[in-house]
């Protein structure tokens, strides 16, 4: 009982920040037809500029403290919202309804961000502490609970409740709930989609951004592969969830993260598998995905 | 307030229109008639942009709108009801009216009264997701959408498309209040809708404008309705 509380409770961490990857991939691609390749590329490096800022800062001033890693967050986010931006105008504009040269173009802002890290950075692992304020643990029912991830977990709800709030009842997120199912009638009601595409590119970079820096302090290190790793999972996120859906993409994330749990304690070779499975079996009973729109 | 003139449009290598001509008086209903193919969709969706159209003219209160995008060519005041209602199937029927509003000031919520209560069983679906209505609904629902911000002109095509007797009877007696303060571009197969609210009428053929005259004339000709349109 205590091993399956604390492999549920690794699990749904694990999920909450592989959602914060997957929403902004989910959405760009429901909304915009867009398949990002860059997106882990995003992701990771939001993990290097947030952590930056957190060690450099943090070393400064002794020891891994929250107000730094606040910084770090804020870093994170503002370099997301930077990048996003960018790409989305030099690149991802250039490309819309043309797959295959979205995959060319986007693979080949993967490996320019890859390489840029590479360059800032180097291409050593970095170790990466937790907070002093969120490193302790607390135990329940014989079961350890660490802050951080109770953490990760609360920041995890708060973004999507707030993005399914965003969806519900603001407009812009009923004009991307719309778009998602109807580029053209969007377009035909007097919404220039062009501009609710960028916003919707640069809140995903975003969202990567965060994910990527708060994946740091979960593992203790940040590596230059980290990008690429991910971002198979939350391709197999997005597609267990439903393309656009931001619920779908929050229910196949958490599955993920209980599987890469479960497995990473029983099985470790066989996470990907797994996942690959739970996939293959969703895609087959309903191709859309498990919350997917069906047209 | 509108008036088209040797409209070319082709999607992809095929020539689709190839010179239709034709003009909306303010304050009449202009009816497009043709067989299936003919053409009349792709007029109606070269005017908003949505398929640009490659020569010719499009006038709109006297400008050029050929080939803007389609959020510019909405905003100059052009609503469009499209053949296939387009309603936004996971977004409730509120939310399909939200979604239009350009602004949400008095004056379209006054709109929206006026629509609610042109369309009543729209009020009664209000909190229904729009995949879950009945054509007829959808129908309704992708006009009342359409008429939510200020629009001089409205685009319908083929409002009486697969619904019931009632449900078309019902949209055409709304289409008869609507007429009154709106232009319409009225693309329509059923006769008898479109003699009972149009003004004036074209025909197109293969992707041109064969024939036109007063919707009188076409009533009394049967003729020429059997020539064009293959009906009596
Ligand atoms: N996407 C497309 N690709 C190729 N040809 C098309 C396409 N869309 C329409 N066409 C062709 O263009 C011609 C005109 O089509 P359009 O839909 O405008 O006709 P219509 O008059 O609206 O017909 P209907 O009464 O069936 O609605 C038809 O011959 C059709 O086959
Ligand atoms: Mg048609």
């Amino acid at each position: 009982m205590e091993l399956h509380l604390t492999l549920i409770f690794n699990g749904i961490a694990t999920g909450m920040l592989i959602f914060l990857l997957a929403a902004g991939l989910s959405l760009i691609f429901g909304l915009m037809s867009v398949l990002n390749f860059a997106h882990g590329a995003l992701f990771m490096f939001g993990a290097y500029a947030g952590t930056y800022v957190y060690i450099l800062l943090g070393g400064w001033a002794g020891g891994w403290s929250i107000f730094y890693f606040g910084l770090g967050l804020l870093a994170a986010a503002v370099i997301g919202i930077i990048l996003g931006f960018i790409v989305e105008r030099t690149t991802i504009r250039q490309v819309y309804g043309d797959h295959l040269r979205q995959i060319l173009v986007t693979t080949g802002v993967m490996l320019v961000v890859m390489e840029l890290v590479r360059v800032f950075w180097g291409s050593n692992v970095i170790q990466v502490g937790r907070p002093q304020v969120l490193d302790g643990r607390t135990e329940m029912m014989n079961v350890l609970f660490g802050h951080y991830r109770l953490f990760i977990i609360a920041f995890g709800v708060i973004v999507l409740v707030g993005m399914l709030i965003m969806l519900k009842k603001s407009k812009i997120g009923l004009v991307v709930r719309a778009g998602v199912e109807n580029k053209e009638m969007v377009q035909a009601l007097g919404i220039n989609v062009r501009r609710v595409f960028t916003f919707v590119f640069i809140f995903g970079t975003t969202l990567a951004c965060i994910g990527g820096f708060l994946w740091g302090p979960y593992q203790g290190q940040i590596n230059p592969n980290m990008g690429m790793d991910l971002m198979l999972i939350a391709f197999i996120v997005v597609a267990i969830g439903g393309m656009g859906s931001v619920g779908g993409s929050a229910v196949a994330a958490i599955l993920v993260g209980l599987s890469e749990a479960y497995m990473a304690y029983f099985f470790p070779p066989g996470a990907l598998a797994v996942n690959m499975l739970i996939m293959a079996v969703v895609l087959l009973v309903k191709p859309t995905g498990l919350l997917g729109a069906t047209r | 307030m509108l008036k088209v003139n040797q409209l070319q449009t082709y999607i992809e290598q095929f020539h689709i229109l190839q010179g239709v001509e034709f003009e909306v008086p303010e304050g009449q209903v202009t009816v497009i008639l043709g067989r299936n193919g003919a053409g009349k969709t792709t007029t109606m969706r070269s005017i908003m942009g949505l398929t640009p159209a490659k020569s010719g003219e499009i006038l709109f209160q006297g400008k050029n709108i050929m080939a803007l995008p389609p959020y510019v060519t909405a905003k100059k005041g052009i609503g469009y009801v499209p053949e296939d209602q387009d309603i936004f199937g996971t977004l409730t029927v509120e939310e399909n009216m939200r979604v239009a509003m350009r602004k949400e000031d008095k004056a379209t919520l006054e709109r929206q009264e006026w629509i609610l209560s042109l369309f009543p069983d729209l009020k009664a679906a209000w909190k229904r997701k729009g995949g879950n209505l009945s054509g007829g609904q959808k129908q309704m629902l992708s006009i009342g959408r359409a008429l939510v911000n200020e629009t001089p002109l409205l685009l319908i095509d083929e409002p009486s498309k697969g619904l019931a007797p009632i449900m078309v009877k019902k949209v055409m007696e709304a289409l008869q209040i609507i007429k009154n303060d709106t232009t319409v571009l009225l693309v329509e197969q059923n006769f008898m809708m479109a003699s009972r609210i149009g003004d004036y009428f074209y025909i197109l053929d293969e992707g041109r404008t064969v024939y036109q005259g007063e919707m009188e004339q076409l009533r009394k000709d049967e003729e020429l309705r059997k020539k064009y349109l293959g009906i009596s």
